[in-house]
């Protein structure tokens, strides 16, 4: 998803551009191509973060594919397997084979305990973070954008108000807050000792991590704005009597596509991170849905006769994590030719 | 200076007091029924009810709010049960006002974030200046390489796996746990030192990838330009000018992480066991007690306001620049 938006976003956007300077006649060659073909050329030659986006579109294969990988290798997160049979798990319920049970039967091995299979319970876990991260990430990125922008773009005692907003909005620390606002949200949308399908929890999740997480991307996009705001262009479009809604999607937009991209390629690790932690806190996805933060959780419990179980979700998370972040700097490096690491 | 830091300390109390006021709608009054979420985990009809007396919520919202602003300054009683100013609320759950249980796990918490800054601010704006200053070289891409990975892993992972091996295979560290200061020194710093290192990891490598970008922006600077050209050694160029300019948006980050660590390192307390705030806050909400919730996230974000304060004041003396302007 992440390896194709610099296409996808080409068309639209360079109709967008045409006018305004991003797309003013480049100095270099060659000359005729969109700012995003241009990044998409850059983006390209950059071996680290091709190898980067790989990664990180594996994962997502990975992980939106569960269930095809999972009829395929013939298994499914939630069966005792262990349990069913004898032989796999010992009487202290801890997998017999080294290396927590990992076999030629299951690949990455069998939970202590409930004897479920590891490999399925990763990819299905790894869908449950990334749908739940993906949510907020889109939620909290065009709700900062709505935002920062109007305040930006408006200014005067719009702008105060919502830069005081922001102020209080950013001065509480976020995963305490997070934690904190969960038993709230969660008793608005049910009935006491009411039991909560996987969906609504993860929607609870999602209304939390937005409900918060929106404040930073409107402090980024607005200070944009107030730069973008006093610039010739903007003026002049002004002056010749263009409404608000044609400065705003035809001579802002297409300046603010770089800091929106690249703050919301690096915002999904972040909420893949914080989503772990909540659910490995005991606030987010409980069982039996699977999901890595949980994995984490349990890992924790039996690490010290199963460390295997601890390593699986751990190790997949960092890797995802680095590929992720390597690929917002290269995104960024694409998309902003002038930046200089 | 001293009107600089009267005019912050204003602008602070003010925050805070937004804050406090909006604490108190999120948390109790856009729930249904807060006594419910008071209640705990085991919530017997007779609890509940003498809860909903206790807390008043038979009155308006507007009184509510006023009943909770001015218990903060003069404290305020619930049915039986005396809450001295500066109230914070009442725990039904144990029994107790929010603010003790609060002061009795700050100690785990402030340890904990006192400990882990020092490593991290010394090893992250270290190795971040020594690989500002090898920009290129193999030492800066190394380092930078590893800061990506330190600032990828988390800390539930990194800190199972370092005790897997630290301290249970290899037995190089004790076993962490939380003993007070003044009971016992030693066992204080060794208990804590896991945690401690495990958390600079993490941060660490945020403050090395910060001071390496700021340091390298900074030793771009004319006036730094003018130093060298001055003939001053490559070690006072640095150590004594080049930093200055650098120092500034680490601090701005410290700032905040202060605040947030002062907050509770949940992830980490909850990892070591530590008896701090942030597993205080994990713990409340597993035992259903929103007064100890609000507790934690008031003195949360005030340690957050008071860190930045703290921090805008470190800007004036560093950079004379801020006191002018």
């Amino acid at each position: 998803m992440s390896l194709s938006s610099p296409t996808a976003e080409a068309p639209s956007s360079a109709s967008a551009t045409d006018g305004s300077p991003a797309a003013a006649p480049a100095p270099g060659p060659p000359a005729g191509l969109t700012p995003m073909r241009l990044a998409w050329r850059r983006f390209r030659r950059d071996k680290a973060g091709v190898a980067a986006g790989s990664v990180v579109l594996l994962f997502f294969v990975a992980g939106l594919g569960a269930p095809l990988f999972a009829k395929l290798y013939g298994k499914d997160p939630y069966t005792t397997y262990g349990q069913n049979e004898p032989g796999l798990l010992n009487d202290y319920g801890y997998p017999i084979a080294p290396n927590g049970g990992i076999s030629g039967e299951y690949w990455l091995g069998i939970e202590p305990g409930l004897g479920r299979d590891v490999l399925t319970q990763l990819l299905y876990g790894i869908r449950t973070s990334l749908l739940i991260s993906l949510a907020v990430v889109a939620i909290v990125t065009v709700l900062g954008v709505v935002v920062g922008v109007t305040a930006g773009y408006l200014g005067g005692r719009t702008d105060y108000l919502a830069g005081r907003v922001i102020d209080v909005m950013l001065s509480f620390p976020s995963t305490l807050f997070f934690i904190a606002f969960t038993p709230v949200v969660t008793s608005l949308l049910t009935s006491p000792g009411e039991e909560m399908s996987p969906l609504l929890r993860g929607s609870i999740l999602v209304m939390v991590l937005s409900a918060f997480g929106w404040a930073g991307v409107a402090r980024l996009l607005r200070g944009q704005v107030l730069s973008l705001r006093s610039r010739e262009f903007v003026e002049a479009a002004r002056a010749s009597g263009s409404p608000p809604h044609r400065i705003i999607f035809h001579e802002l937009l297409p300046n603010l596509w770089t800091p929106i991209l690249v703050t919301a390629s690096l915002a999904v690790p972040a909420y893949v991170t914080t989503e772990a932690a909540l659910s490995y806190l005991g606030v987010g996805m409980v069982e039996p849905t699977p999901d890595w933060g949980r994995m984490l959780l349990k890992g924790a419990e039996v690490y010290q006769t199963d460390i295997t179980y601890m390593f699986v979700p751990g190790i997949s998370m960092l890797i995802f994590v680095v590929a992720f972040n390597l690929l917002g700097d290269s995104i960024r490096d694409a998309l902003d030719p002038k930046t200089d690491r | 200076m001293l009107r600089f830091l009267v005019r912050r300390l204003l602008g602070a109390a003010l925050i805070l007091f937004i804050v406090i006021t909006a604490t108190f709608f999120l948390f109790f009054a856009v729930p249904d029924d807060p006594a419910r979420l008071s209640c705990g985990k085991t919530c017997t009809p007779d609890t509940l009810a003498a809860i909903r007396a206790n807390l008043g919520l038979d009155q308006s919202v507007p009184a509510q709010y006023w009943d909770y602003l001015s218990g903060i300054f003069v404290g305020r009683d619930y049915g039986e049960m005396r809450c001295d100013a500066p109230c914070l609320g009442y725990s039904f759950v144990n029994s107790e006002p929010v603010l003790d249980t609060l002061l009795d796990r700050f100690p785990a918490t402030l340890s904990l974030a006192f400990g882990a800054s020092v490593i991290f601010l010394t090893v992250g704006i270290g190795v971040g200046v020594v690989a500002a200053l090898n920009r290129g070289g193999w030492l800066d891409k190394t380092t930078m390489a590893l800061s990506l990975i330190g600032a990828s892993v988390t800390i539930q992972f990194l800190g199972v796996i370092a005790r897997y091996v630290f301290v249970d295979e290899l037995r190089w560290l004790p076993k962490p746990e939380y003993v007070p200061l003044l009971d016992d020194t030693p066992g204080w710093a060794g208990g804590l030192l896991l945690p401690w290192l495990t958390l600079a990891v993490v941060q660490a490598a945020v403050y090395t990838r910060l001071t390496r970008s700021s340091m390298v922006d900074s030793l771009q600077e004319d006036y730094v330009r003018t130093v060298r050209a001055k003939g001053l050694t490559p070690f006072q160029v640095t150590g004594k000018h080049a930093w200055r300019g650098a120092v500034t948006p680490v601090l701005t980050v410290y700032g905040i992480e202060l605040g947030t660590l002062l907050g509770g390192a949940v992830v980490t307390e909850t990892t070591f066991n530590i008896p701090g705030i942030g597993k205080l806050a994990v713990s409340s909400v597993a035992n259903s007690d929103l007064p100890m919730i609000m507790g934690v996230v008031l003195i949360a974000a005030g340690a957050m306001v008071l860190a930045n304060v703290v921090v805008d004041a470190l800007y004036a003396v560093i950079d004379p620049r801020v006191r002018l302007s």
